[in-house]
């Protein structure tokens, strides 16, 4: 196999060259996410979760919040290049294209604001309410 | 598939003309639980961590909507979403299941072992079997501990 003509290329029939960089990152997420979402999924049954401040108590621990941090970058780091491949075996024509823009929008605002609000429950002051703190 | 390219590249196979095993039933089912994760696991997770951050009422709205309403006049619509979520739990339990044991086959056939059409077919079926038990246990554990 060889690279293919440049007209090829130019035509998208080509290969892009980041295959098995996609490959590669698509693995090595996937070795974070058995780490960090089984750390959630354990913590998840362990948890009281109907007690607000229970939840509260563990999401400010800062081991915690910064788990969780790792966790929502490698899981959507994850989800973006899975989701990237449904897209190009499903989706053909100009619509393509709007769907992995809509990808990334996705990925991107997901991953932001999960960061976020982590990082929101865990430096908000402690506020004293009923069931809370 | 792609429509109407005036080319004569190979198209795909008929994918209704095989018989149907193990090892396509595994592959499909970790697309499917893996799109499950992605959309639906991963927005319910944001709205959790929301709930959290908004503080308790907020939380426990979050709980009613998802879980249980322990309101003597529930609504008709948190009727729904209260079996709805647990639906959406359960599923979600098993799409990690599946997900994370299809990864790891994933994972081992990525060395070049295991494409031998017994171990192949062998470990397709332990897959999926364990998605399903590890399912079961786990709601059995939850259960168990509300009881």
């Amino acid at each position: 196999m060889g690279d293919g003509s440049h007209l090829g290329k130019v035509r998208g029939l080509g290969s892009s060259g980041h295959g098995s960089h996609h490959w590669l990152q698509q693995r090595l997420t996937a070795l974070g996410n058995i780490l960090l979402v089984g750390f959630l999924f354990v913590s998840l049954i362990r948890l009281p979760l109907g007690d607000h401040g229970a939840v509260l108590r563990w999401a400010t621990n800062p081991m915690v919040a910064l788990a969780l941090i790792l966790m929502v970058v490698s899981v959507f780091w994850h989800l973006r290049l899975g989701l990237q491949v449904l897209i190009e075996d499903y989706v053909h024509g100009p619509m393509r294209l709007l769907a992995l823009v809509l990808l990334n929008f996705y990925a991107i605002g997901g991953a932001a604001y999960g960061i976020f609000t982590i990082a929101r429950i865990a430096l908000a002051p402690v506020v004293a309410g009923p069931g809370g703190m | 598939m792609a429509g109407n390219e005036p080319n004569a590249r190979p198209r795909a196979p008929h994918l209704q003309v095989y018989k149907w095993g193990p090892a396509m039933a595994v592959s499909i089912l970790h697309r499917a639980s893996g799109d499950g994760l992605a959309i639906v696991g991963a927005g319910l997770f944001l709205w959790w961590l929301g709930a959290i951050a908004a503080g308790p009422e907020a939380y426990a709205a979050f709980v009613a909507c998802i879980w249980h309403d322990p309101n003597p006049e529930i609504s008709l619509f948190h009727q729904i979403t209260n079996i709805l979520g647990k639906v959406v739990l359960i599923g979600l339990t098993w799409a990690f299941f599946q997900h994370l044991f299809s990864g790891l086959r994933h994972l081992v056939l990525d060395t070049g072992a295991g494409y031998e059409l017994k171990t192949n077919k062998l470990w397709s079926t332990v897959v999926i079997a364990a998605g399903v038990f590890a399912t079961a246990a786990t709601w059995l554990y939850i259960l168990a501990g509300a009881l």
